[in-house]
């Protein structure tokens, strides 16, 4: 164990000061992100970032410092800071000393690559961009057209004065190829080969998110989306893929199951939930189909680790099973606020923010049916793909998405493409009206890279994966244009 | 701070080799946050952050890199002079950039505002005191922030101040709470008592049976901060060079129809405002105002460097997302909010808005916080949350009956990655017709 940041935190540990624990989480993270648009090379971005995030405990409070600092004086500094926070915290504090984690875990995790970043030279990864580019050209109603790739690769190592020490390496890379049409007042986009939804991994992750060989067929369906017909109105049976139930995961399961917000915590901002601490082991949240599972063992996906940012041992457990709620995303300390069992999804955004609850691999479980099984079973609805617009109630419940691309379901067949797909409905009831399931041959990783929460605010990764899922009684709308 | 990055810079610019030129960027900040629930402290700490933006460019080839800075200067110097030896060999791959576009005019600038700091621990605990009795959950956030640019053509310029905002909600219960903030440069207890003394009478209002309304057409009043949230949605691309030319704007009807807002509309970025730089990362200066919306009539864009060049228009922006924008007060007074609204919703928060059909600025959202129901001028009862669907062009077009003449200045409370610098200074709007969905 003789990595920088670990010869940084031995240094530290060995003239720490004194107070009744103290944890240090230490990052060192680089991006480099490459964009091609209108055939046109962006400035290639390259980003460095390493600083520190030192936690103090003394009696019931807790203060934090973040500092870039890493010398022994500037993290004895910044020791100081978190001390005179937490004994300000400590007769004013929402929290007592045994809520605090206290980790002595000592571990190593790294993402699997085999492929990386640096294997292909910069005049290669410029050339598959430009080519990306063109193939999304396809004719005069494309407007706007890009292609890009990133990596993200981030060392983190979190000791503490009960000996822990846990060292971390998360690879991601981050593709994306976006087409705009337009006709007159019209336009239309689609998106994919991996936009917005990055994985863990190095290069051998593209052809799984179909970069760059999606190019044409987005550019297409933006084109054909351009003449093609309202989607329908009313009440009538849909069938989401994962490019939108990633998202329909996302906002009405995970954030209302996150027990800082059923905790409060971020009323303020982010919002509550209608989920109560009562309803965990007994409430009904979908159908007997509903499967959920708190993940961490999908090494490709965004938020796959081995400990999260409390040094909490990350185990794959069911959030909810057979439709019935089991436990909440709460991290160690929210689980001892509320003597609930919950998951390892302590974490934070950046080195400079402290660990909150979030969702991290938060997926649902394939079921046994095919698309073409599910879409057979189906008299009149909509198929509807790759999320565009998301808005939902600060208690979780009362939402409205919005879908790139619809096509209409008549008798069991998928027919023509519809625009502005939209539908609403509430989750405490929605869920219970989850019809079908696809089974693995749709299930696909994916994830969401800007999930925002937390006040001062983190916006961070978060990895979700889902089979095509089939959904009756939706109220269905298309768009005012 | 400043000497900190000016001196820096001398030591990269001395590093430069040919025709090389060298365009750095600063931002940083020391700041405390805060975080509250309960009227306790839920987390409670400081963050110190300073970065460097460099742009290596040589002809039209260039390359960028943002790096973190220790603060220590050997360090960081040799932390700098390692990535721009790394930029070097990268340009040399990359083709000719059309677009690269940077001030070669020398104009410097410097605005300091940060002599006075707000005590951090003295503010928590009169917010601790001050809240006692109410269930308040929120964050203050407290320091300095600082932004730079240096060339090596020789320009400096130097921006920094010192500001609170504390932004906060006392619940009721459930999801009913009242919102609000205070934001500023130097703190007075005795306006934050007033703020409080003004919360305890909505809660008060809050106490009462809820009411459920049922979706339909309702006339409605937007406070400023609901406003807000509409603007917000207008600015997503709205006012974009870059997006009208792709086509990709929300308010496409304005440029492919002519269609307009109400006449009571004007809109405009007040770079002058100050409490954002009034230089770009580029080096340009920014013009004091820019016109955006004029009488409900659409009139210029925001444009960043880049598309000055790819669209041969005149930069006068850094992003082309607003920071600073001012919309102008109406004629409606405060006193006859109420009278004239007569029946229906007095909405203080919208909350999550989003597109339902971009091509025509239709948006959906929630109400949020402190929502009632009005009935001939008076509060009846808070209303449960309820989602809207409504157009731009008729909510602040046809529908839009008056704006008021009181004026809320709204500093901004995010924190993605940094503490944001920017503002809005708007009315309230009179609606005639809101249309609400579930």
């Amino acid at each position: 164990m003789d990595s920088p940041l670990s010869q940084i935190a031995q240094r530290f540990a060995k003239h720490a000061p004194s107070a009744d624990f103290w944890t240090l989480r230490l990052s060192d993270e680089t991006q480099e992100n490459i964009c091609v648009r209108q055939g046109v090379m962006q400035p290639v971005s390259n980003q460095l970032a390493q600083g520190g995030l030192l936690t103090v405990v003394v009696n019931d409070g807790c203060g934090y410092c973040a500092t870039s600092d890493l010398s022994l004086k500037g993290l004895q500094r910044a020791f100081n800071q978190a001390k005179e926070w937490a004994k300000l915290a400590s007769g004013l504090s929402l929290l007592k000393a045994d809520d605090y984690p206290r980790p002595e875990h000592r571990a190593q995790y790294e993402t699997p690559v085999q492929l990386h970043w640096n294997d292909m030279p910069l005049n290669e990864k410029i050339t598959l961009l430009q080519d990306a580019n063109t193939a999304l050209k396809i004719n005069d109603h494309i407007v706007d057209w890009q292609a890009m790739l990133g990596m993200r690769c981030e060392d983190t190592l979190l000791t503490s004065s009960a000996g822990a020490h846990i060292e971390q390496r998360f690879n991601y890379i981050n593709p994306g190829l976006v087409a705009v049409a337009n006709k007159g007042s019209i336009t239309q986009y689609r998106t994919g080969g991996g936009l917005q939804s990055a994985r863990q991994g190095g290069l051998e992750q593209l052809p799984l998110l179909e970069f760059p060989l999606a190019a044409p067929t987005l550019a297409e369906e933006a084109v054909a989306l351009l003449s093609a017909e309202q989607c329908p109105q009313g009440k009538m049976d849909v069938v989401l893929a994962p490019s939108q139930m990633i998202l329909q995961i996302h906002e009405s399961i995970g954030h209302p199951l996150e027990l800082d917000r059923i905790l409060g915590d971020e009323r303020n901002y982010a919002g509550t939930s209608f989920v109560t601490q009562d309803m965990f082991g007994s409430y009904q949240y979908g159908s007997e189909l509903l499967n959920i599972t708190f993940d961490p063992e999908h090494t490709e996906q965004l938020a796959s680790y081995a400990f999260d940012d409390e040094g909490t041992e990350a185990k794959r457990e069911y959030i909810i099973r057979d439709g019935i709620l089991q436990r909440p995303l709460g991290g160690k300390s929210s689980q001892s606020r509320t003597h609930l069992k919950g998951v390892a999804n302590a974490r934070q955004a950046d080195w400079f923010r402290p660990p909150i609850d979030r969702m991290a691999n938060l997926n649902l479980e394939p079921g046994d049916l095919s698309v073409e099984d599910m879409i057979a079973n189906i008299e009149h609805g909509v198929y509807m793909q790759t999320n565009r617009s998301w808005s939902i109630d600060d208690s979780r419940n009362k939402f409205q998405f919005g879908c790139e691309l619809g096509r209409v379901i008549k008798n069991g067949e998928l027919k023509g493409l519809v625009q502005n797909p939209n539908y609403r409905g509430i989750s405490a009831t929605f869920w219970r009206n989850l019809a079908g399931v696809g089974n693995q041959q749709s299930f696909q990783v994916q994830g969401v890279t800007n999930c925002g929460k937390g006040e001062p605010n983190q916006a961070i990764y978060v990895g979700h994966a889902s089979p095509s899922c089939h959904f009756s009684d939706v109220d269905v709308f298309g768009g005012a244009s | 701070m400043q000497n900190y990055f000016y001196s820096l810079s001398e030591t990269l610019f001395k590093k430069l080799q040919g025709k090389e030129q060298l365009l750095l960027g600063f931002s940083g900040e020391d700041s405390d946050f805060v975080r509250l629930n309960h009227n306790k402290i839920r987390q409670a700490g400081s963050v110190s952050q300073r970065e460097i933006s460099l742009d290596l460019i040589e002809g039209k080839r260039h390359t960028q890199a943002h790096i973190e800075l220790s603060g220590e200067s050997e360090q960081d110097k040799a932390k700098l002079i390692a990535c721009l030896i790394k930029l070097r060999q990268q340009r040399e791959f990359l083709p000719e950039d059309p677009y690269l576009f940077f001030a070669t005019e020398i104009n410097n600038t410097e605005f300091h505002h940060d002599n006075e700091v707000v005590n951090s621990q003295q503010a928590i605990e009169q917010i601790i005191h001050t809240a006692n009795g109410t269930d308040l959950v929120g964050i203050f956030a407290n320091g300095k922030q600082y932004s730079g640019f240096a060339n090596s053509m020789g320009q400096r310029n130097w921006h920094s101040n010192a500001n609170f905002n504390f932004d906060w909600s006392c619940y009721h219960s459930q999801d009913k709470a009242v919102k609000n903030s205070y934001a500023g440069f130097s703190w007075n207890r005795e306006q934050l008592s007033e703020k409080f003394g003004k919360i305890k009478h909505q809660l008060d209002i809050l106490s009462k049976p809820s009411k459920t309304i049922t979706p339909g057409k309702y006339r409605a009043y937007l406070s400023p901060s609901a406003l807000n949230e509409i603007i917000s949605m207008m600015a997503w691309g709205g006012f974009s060079l870059k997006a009208h030319r792709t086509k990709e704007t929300p308010l496409l009807k304005m440029i492919e129809q002519g269609s307009k807002l109400s006449p009571e509309i004007s809109l405009i970025e007040h770079h002058a405002r100050n409490l954002a730089p009034t230089f770009t990362q580029s080096g340009f200066i920014k013009p004091e105002k820019v016109k955006l919306i004029h009488n409900g009539q659409y009139k210029d864009c925001l444009v960043s460097p880049r598309s000055a060049m790819e669209y041969d228009s005149k930069t006068n922006s850094d992003s082309e997302y607003p920071g600073a924008l001012d919309l102008a007060g109406g004629n409606l007074a405060e006193k006859d909010i109420l009278s004239e609204l007569g029946t229906g919703l007095y909405i203080n928060n919208l909350w999550y808005l989003n597109f339902s059909d971009r091509n025509v600025c239709q948006l959906t959202g929630m109400t949020r916080f402190a929502c009632f129901w009005v009935e001939n001028g008076e509060i009846q009862a808070p209303v449960n949350v309820m989602r809207f669907d409504d157009n731009v062009f008729d909510l602040l077009g046809t529908n839009l009956l008056a704006l008021t003449q009181m004026r809320e200045f709204i500093f901004d409370a995010s924190s993605y990655g940094n503490r944001s610098n920017s503002s809005i200074e708007l009315p309230g709007a009179l609606i005639n017709s809101m249309q609400f969905t579930l």
